[in-house]
């Protein structure tokens, strides 16, 4: 089969009980703006996966789906890579999509390697943009070597062109009540993992709210110079009614646990306001924060990426300029 | 029990820069580790032969020079181990990776379980494991924290963003590990001494018999368009200046004007 025979774009749309993930939305909005870059021919399906599913067709037209497969079976109930593989790899070979976007989400990245490799084609990884470059050909955005190169990755023959993407990079559409399409439902047939079982799960408890939630961010980095430094930032971000993260560094060294831990390979967040504590910012760190709202920050160093995305800033030694604000923030309140 | 486990070689640096002549990376000086995710693999494989009993076989591809990071798998406690290495390799994607990583499991053979790391701290694609398990069609398991045997199953406990999920898998499987599995030991100099002695095999695609067409760049779906420094955003940042108090008034200012107060 020739490339040019495989059309339209599809996204996984990932549910877990019935509930579609966030960046399910998101890569249907990226999609249409794709769509228009692409020529404005490919179609957009939106592919969901489940026990009984067809009914979440109607919230992917209102968020951009135009199409929606919606892949039935009992065995599809509960996730598992091997039987959701299956079927992705069926429903790719039977409507042959030119591209196919999944969430980098850990379904996501768990699923579509399988896909990926029964496909013989190619899947970039986590990608933090998509375009269509000046010589016409679907590139995905990619941070490389610890973050501060990017590359442009392409899958030239093979298809579908698959690629995971990041969460929370692309702003979902407004929803467009009422808004159809056409809803194929797909009786799939596929057998239970007989090798493998959820037996148990347990809801994981979090000291603090999860930074993704937040409104306000207090986030350290790699020049914070001791743990009694960090507690200062919890306190500054306990004044200002949020919560401590960090940038990579100080989860690797184990002064913050990997839940606290801000950019591509930690979370996505979008508070109403950040202030950056001697982070240098990049392309990773970058990637999971510079759409949030007002970002402040604080770095020796004026030459460092972070000001790129800061829209207020001083270039001073955190560790006397932190004391201060949390003393005049005291006065203020005190004073009220 | 046959435990095979994969390393990488990593390089130790966030801080890689392109050269502005060339455009390509510059990696002079930049040192090569294990990736330190599959040396929390490789504490796991060695744990479980410590419960289990068996055997532990490390696993790299790469140039000659990444058999530094079996070395220190031997070194931490390894049996033995394979470095796949062959020019025709070269320049692979994740798929032209995974394959010829799972002919080298299949000529090991008779193996219960396989272990990589939950990624790769240079290119982060996740993808290694879960390739090399579609390739030998056994299940996997990922993001697994913490891990046992018992009677031909492996049951994991996956760390997932809001919750942990306890899997019961049959093996041979394949999981990969979180960093929060274990902390890596470090070898003794009694087991560097003794990892000078065991067996250490290279393969190349012909011992492998890959398929040619299916490893390195010509074997690869996907490729490198172009590489590039992120473009700047220039977003207009009002600096505060002055004395340490004057900034620290400033600020409070803005934040009183963002409500954020």
């Amino acid at each position: 089969m020739a490339k040019e025979d495989y059309k339209g774009i599809w996204v996984f749309a990932e549910q877990e009980n019935g509930v579609l993930s966030g960046t399910t939305f998101e890569l249907l909005a990226k999609s249409t703006d794709l769509k228009k870059k692409l020529g404005g021919t490919d179609e957009i399906t939106a592919v969901v996966l489940g026990k009984s599913v067809s009914g979440l067709a109607d919230s992917l037209f209102e968020g951009g789906a135009e199409r929606v497969v919606a892949a039935e079976n009992d065995n599809l109930e509960q996730y598992s890579a091997r039987p959701y593989a299956r079927v992705l790899t069926q429903l790719c070979e039977k409507y042959k999509p030119s591209i196919f976007l999944f969430p980098a989400s850990p379904q996501g990245r768990d699923v579509a390697p399988r896909v990926m490799c029964e496909l013989r084609t190619g899947l970039t990884a986590d990608a933090i943009d998509l375009d269509v470059d000046e010589d016409g050909v679907f590139v995905q955005t990619t941070p490389n070597f610890g973050g501060n190169i990017l590359s442009h990755i392409c899958i030239k023959e093979r298809r579908p062109q698959m690629v995971t993407v990041h969460p929370k990079i692309f702003s979902p559409l407004p929803t467009v009540k009422g808004a159809r399409g056409e809803l194929i439902t797909e009786k799939v047939e596929v057998e239970a993992d007989e090798c493998y079982a959820v037996v148990s799960t347990e809801k994981r408890v979090f000291e603090g709210k999860p930074i993704a939630n937040c409104d306000v961010l207090v986030s350290g980095g790699r020049g914070i110079k001791s743990p009694e430094d960090l507690e200062m930032l919890r306190e500054l971000a306990e004044l200002l009614g949020g919560e401590l993260a960090s940038s990579r560094p100080l989860v690797d060294c184990g002064w913050l646990p990997h839940e606290k831990q801000i950019g591509q390979s930690g979370t996505t967040v979008k508070p109403e306001f950040i202030l950056d504590v001697a982070i240098s910012g990049s392309v990773q760190y970058l990637a999971g924060m510079q759409n949030s709202k007002c970002i402040m920050s604080i770095d020796h160093f004026d030459g460092a990426p972070i000001w790129d995305v800061s829209h207020y800033g001083a270039v001073a030694d955190y560790t006397t300029l932190i004391p201060a604000v949390i003393a005049e923030i005291k006065a203020r309140k005190a004073g009220k | 029990m046959k435990i095979l486990v994969f390393v990488k070689q990593v390089p130790d640096t966030d801080d890689v820069k392109l050269d502005p002549r060339t455009g390509n990376l510059m990696r002079d000086g930049v040192q090569s580790v294990i990736n330190p995710f599959d040396a929390n693999g490789v504490e796991a494989a060695l744990q479980l032969k410590a419960q289990c009993g068996g055997q532990v076989v490390a696993i790299s591809m790469g140039p000659p020079q990444a058999d530094d990071v079996l070395k220190k798998a031997l070194a931490m406690g390894c049996d033995e181990s394979v470095l796949l290495s062959d020019r025709a390799l070269g320049g692979a994607d994740t798929l032209a990776t995974g394959y010829p990583l799972a002919k080298a499991a299949e000529k090991i053979g008779d193996y219960d379980l396989l272990i990589c790391g939950r990624h790769a701290t240079d290119a982060e694609t996740a993808q290694t494991g879960p390739i090399i398990a579609a390739f030998l069609g056994i299940p996997q398991v990922t993001l697994v924290d913490k891990v046992s045997v018992e009677d031909g199953y492996a049951v994991c406990r996956r760390l997932l963003p809001d919750r942990y999920e306890t899997v019961r898998v049959k093996l041979p499987a394949l999981i990969t590990v979180c960093s929060e599995i274990n902390t890596p030991r470090y070898p003794t100099p009694i087991n560097i001494m003794k990892a000078l002695r065991k067996p250490r095999a290279v393969w190349n695609c012909a011992d492998l018999g890959c398929d040619l067409s299916m490893v390195g760049a010509a074997g690869s779906p996907s490729s490198n368009k172009k590489i590039f420094e992120p473009p700047k955003r220039n977003t207009a940042t009002r600096f505060f200046t002055g004395s340490t108090e004057e900034m620290a008034r400033a600020i409070v200012d803005t934040l009183e004007q963002e409500k954020i107060l």
